[in-house]
């Protein structure tokens, strides 16, 4: 039973990351409608910047905000370059063209500093907690556990930026109707450099602690695969349901991998959270917080 | 003033259903013919010519693979071009047709090569149909969803069930000898010859298909499903249909990757990273597009042995080694970037740009 | 009845109903659409339905041909009752239709959206159109003879090649229309095919619906706003307001109606 939990809370506190990334999907999609297929290369390019500043002898602290200075100009030239010229294109259209990007960014970040695997110290142990350790006998991670407390304090600042500033108030209008939000003078263009700038604080933080515990290494990229069934169970557009979402994902991948796994070898992590979201999108294809679509015709 | 319409008047229905009902089109498609399977054999037989040029590796390297992506394009473009279906598994489609034929052939004795591809492609279409059905409820991104469940997922199945690559480690499989019709296709230029065979009749077959009523029903799917529910288009039939005959291409395709072109092929080999790369095909080609496939996966395979080319007489004329992985960031960069470019200047591909100088062409010299 | 010679007159309302609206009533989560709205239409006969913006006219032809479903209420047509219908049956029993917002396939020339008119009608298999030479071939120019003369009918044979994304407003309409002429539908649902034409495309579109009726006996269920239209064109006027019949009669008879006038002016009720 205790083993039970263990493997519960490590995977609730694994689904924590992957939170991290679909909130920055959910960001770019609440506010322009475009599916962000390149969040993954930026989380990859942002821990790399940082940890390539610091490598060339920046301090911590200097080296993230540089970092942070890199992911303001990728937003910019990312609204200049891709969302602007696409600006009435289809979503499939604006996804490839993601796609593209992630390409782009990925060839530029390894250009720049490198293909090798960096390590990562954010100065927090990945070892047990001891008085759990001791009192329970349950093995759960500092790290796991600080990180998440970074994760819940991001989405309660994000939470308070969307719906009491002013700037927040734009992005939802722009999310809700574009036509409608130029309609009011709000600017589309300042409104998309500055969730994607957002979106890019975000990849950073998640950059920097998916990047502590794994290595800085180029399959954070696929990060952005894992969100896509968190996005689907939690829905495209609530930062709620990324959350939610993410913490379901984390924590079925790591039961079915120890419960199920053994009956037939192993490595189902590779497929299950694809399954399961399958699953889920046949019975609500709207996800567990997305509204429901009715086409009007 | 070569390329007028001018007194080809057509009087039949028939005449203007034709593939090419342009004269000078016809005479065009004649001549590639001719070239591609008459003249380029030819001329790697004749002494001289094969002597200034490396025939094999042109063969082995480059057009081989181009036939066979172009095969899988093909496949990837019926489905979301055709009928807007999005597909991110194309990859796991070419390893269950490569894995099928590989077992038909080691299983079945006597079995003919051909029909070992063709029951592969059979096998990557019922698999295909599996994975299509959430297409009934699903659409968009969460299609692609379902599509990345089945890449992930025959992956891993092709790794961990032994039987299906004879209990080799990690799943590593040896393509038996091609051996079609009794004859040996055991050089370069046979491989060429029936790899060219076989993708030109599935494109003649795909060209066929989409300018009948499954091709229109594809697109009417693609372009407002309600409408064409509202026509009478039957929803479940096209759908499943369009994956259906895309994963049998995908699937022969796979079939003829790991016998005409590799040799050997493991489940890793056909990853994610491989459906981003047809996917690319099918974008810079022309989405929509037969002829599109083609000029799509000429221009992915050709990209890096261009940069490769590059980057070795760069480092000739100038005699330093450039960094180790410069070339393929670079490429990387470049991939990214013309995708960024096609989408942005011309969304449907290559396919459309060849359109446009066709256009030209017809009032050449005059400018408008 | 329903064939393609221009030449035969079909005969004037037999008299027979070729639609029954019984009871139907609609609701969206808590919008109400549609509130027990009964009507008939008889065959050959053009049936207007008018009534002020959001009355549930749109919606009344969605529940006609099965886009939408109604909780309750049933529908006859040609004698057989159901409630719930999907949209292909409804196109496999013999009613076609044109939306407000035009929906042609933006991807296809004008001659292949309206040999998807055709589709149901088409038998080959994939497989024979594959090879293409033999059976599908044969299909395939039958049924473009076929797309021909509704072409000519509705006099767009200048433009069969063209993308119909490339099309002004009014062809597009009128492609549309092609598109449920070609299914040789018995009853024919048209949602404001005069939105936005001016007075001469009226005028053709007005003797293209009147021609329809005529010589090939279609019975047509048809949603306008322009009166003169309305009083032209009809035989039998249904008028909606907020989800309920408020009238149904002759045009005349609906037009001095004091309910129906009350409802365009905007008086409370």
């Amino acid at each position: 039973m205790q083993f039970f939990f263990e493997v519960l809370i490590g995977g609730l506190l694994a689904g924590v990351m992957y939170s991290l990334v679909a909130l920055g999907f959910v960001l770019i999609y609440k506010a322009s409608g475009v599916f962000n297929f390149a969040q993954g290369a930026m989380v990859f390019f942002a821990a790399l910047t940082t940890v390539g500043f610091m490598s060339m002898g920046a301090p911590f602290w200097l080296a993230v905000a540089l970092a942070l200075l890199a992911m303001v100009a990728l937003a910019f030239f990312t609204e200049r370059v891709v969302l602007r010229p696409l600006v009435n294109q289809p979503q499939i259209t604006l996804f490839m063209a993601t796609i593209g990007l992630t390409f782009f960014i990925e060839g530029i970040a390894q250009l720049t500093w490198g293909a090798q695997v960096h390590a990562l110290d954010l100065g927090i142990a990945d070892e047990p907690i001891e008085w759990l350790m001791r009192n329970t006998g349950m093995n759960i991670s500092k790290f796991d556990l600080v990180a998440s407390g970074i994760a819940a304090a991001l989405v309660a600042v994000l939470a308070v930026f969307f719906n009491k500033t002013r700037t927040g108030r734009a992005l939802r209008a722009v999310a809700d109707d574009h036509q409608a939000a130029l309609a009011v003078g709000i600017s589309l263009q300042r409104i998309w450099v500055i969730v994607w700038i957002v979106a890019g604080f975000v990849a950073l933080v998640t950059g920097l602690l998916w990047g502590a515990r794994n290595g800085v290494q180029f399959a954070l990229t696929f990060l952005a695969l894992k969100a896509l069934p968190v996005l689907i169970l939690g829905g495209f557009e609530s930062i709620a349901g990324a959350i939610v979402g993410g913490l379901i994902v984390g924590a079925s991948e790591k039961l079915a991998e120890v419960y199920i796994g053994p009956h037939v070898g192993g490595g189902i992590e590779s497929w299950f959270p694809y399954v399961l979201a399958l699953a889920f999108l046949l019975v609500r294809p709207e996800g567990l917080f997305g509204e429901k679509r009715i086409d009007r015709v | 003033m070569l390329y007028r319409e001018a007194g080809q008047f057509k009087t039949t229905y028939a005449a203007d259903q034709q593939l090419f009902p342009i004269r000078q089109d016809r005479i065009g498609i004649a001549i590639l013919l001719a070239v591609v399977f008459v003249g380029v054999p030819l001329a790697a037989e004749t002494p001289a010519i094969a002597g200034a040029i490396d025939f094999n590796y042109w063969f082995s390297g480059v057009l081989i693979p181009f036939l066979i992506f172009s095969l899988a394009a093909l496949g990837l473009n019926i489905l979301t071009g055709y009928a807007g279906q999005l597909s991110l598994g194309t990859a796991a489609f070419m390893a269950v047709g490569a894995f099928a034929a590989y077992n038909f052939e080691l299983r079945v004795p006597g079995i003919p090569m051909l029909a070992s591809f063709i029951l592969a492609g059979v096998v990557a279409a019922l698999i295909g149909i599996v994975f299509g059905l959430p297409s009934l409820r699903i659409k968009g991104f969460y299609l692609a969803v379902a599509t990345l469940a089945a890449q992930f997922f025959v992956v891993w199945a092709l790794t961990k069930f032994g039987w299906l690559s004879n209990y080799s480690s990690s799943g590593v499989i040896t393509a038996q000898k091609l051996v079609v019709f009794g004859y040996a296709v055991d050089t370069p230029v046979k491989r060429y010859l029936l790899v060219l065979a076989i993708v030109s009749v599935m494109a003649l077959a795909a060209k066929n298909m989409v300018r009948s009523s499954i091709g229109r029903a594809w697109m009417a799917v693609r372009d407002m499903d309600v409408a064409a529910e509202v026509v009478g288009i039957p929803m479940m039939k096209t759908k499943l249909l369009a994956f259906a005959i895309s994963s049998f291409y995908c699937g022969v395709a796979g079939a003829l990757y790991a016998f005409a072109y590799l040799g050997t092929v493991e489940p890793a080999g056909f990853e994610l990273e491989l459906s981003f790369r047809i996917l690319f095909m099918v974008i810079v080609g022309g989405v929509g597009s037969i002829m599109g496939s083609f000029l799509g996966a000429a221009f992915i395979v050709l990209l890096p042995i261009f940069m490769d080319l590059s980057a070795a007489s760069i480092e000739r004329s100038f005699g330093f080694a450039l960094p180790a992985g410069l070339v393929s960031n670079l490429t990387l960069i470049l991939f990214g970037a013309l995708i960024i470019f096609f989408l942005v200047v011309e969304p449907l591909g290559l396919a459309r740009l060849w359109q446009i100088a066709k256009e030209k062409l017809r009032l050449w010299p005059f400018p408008h | 009845m329903n064939s393609f010679s221009p030449d035969m007159t079909a005969g004037r309302k037999t008299g027979r109903p070729i639609l029954e609206i019984d009871d139907i009533s609609l609701a969206f989560g808590g919008v109400v659409a549609l509130q027990g709205v009964s009507f008939d239409v008889q065959e050959h006969e053009i049936r207007a339905i008018i009534g002020p913006n959001g009355a549930g006219k749109s919606s009344m032809l969605n529940v006609i041909n099965g886009v939408y479903h109604p909780q309750q209420g049933t529908v006859a047509f040609k004698g057989r009752k159901r409630r719930n219908v999907d949209p292909h049956e409804a196109a496999q029993q013999g009613i076609a239709r044109t939306f407000q917002n035009i929906a042609l396939f933006r991807g296809m020339t004008v001659l292949d959206n309206i040999m998807t008119g055709r589709n149901l009608k088409m038998k080959s298999n994939f497989l024979q159109q594959a090879v293409y030479w033999g059976a599908a071939r044969r299909e395939e120019l039958e049924h473009r003879a076929k797309v021909e003369v509704v072409i000519d009918f509705l006099e767009i044979q200048h433009i069969r090649k063209t993308p119909v994304g490339r099309l002004p407003y009014g062809l597009q309409k009128r492609v549309e229309l092609a598109r449920a002429l070609a299914a040789e539908p018995e009853l024919l649902l048209l949602d404001e095919p005069m939105a936005g034409m001016n007075l001469e495309e009226k005028q053709d579109m007005s003797r293209f619906i009147l021609d329809v009726n005529d010589q090939m006996g279609t019975s047509i269920v048809l949603i306008e706003h322009d009166m003169s239209v309305v009083m032209d064109l009809s035989d039998r006027v249904v008028v909606l307001d907020y989800g309920r019949k408020i009238a149904d009669g002759t045009p005349d008879e609906v037009r001095n109606d004091k309910d129906v006038i009350d409802a365009y002016l905007g008086v409370a009720h």
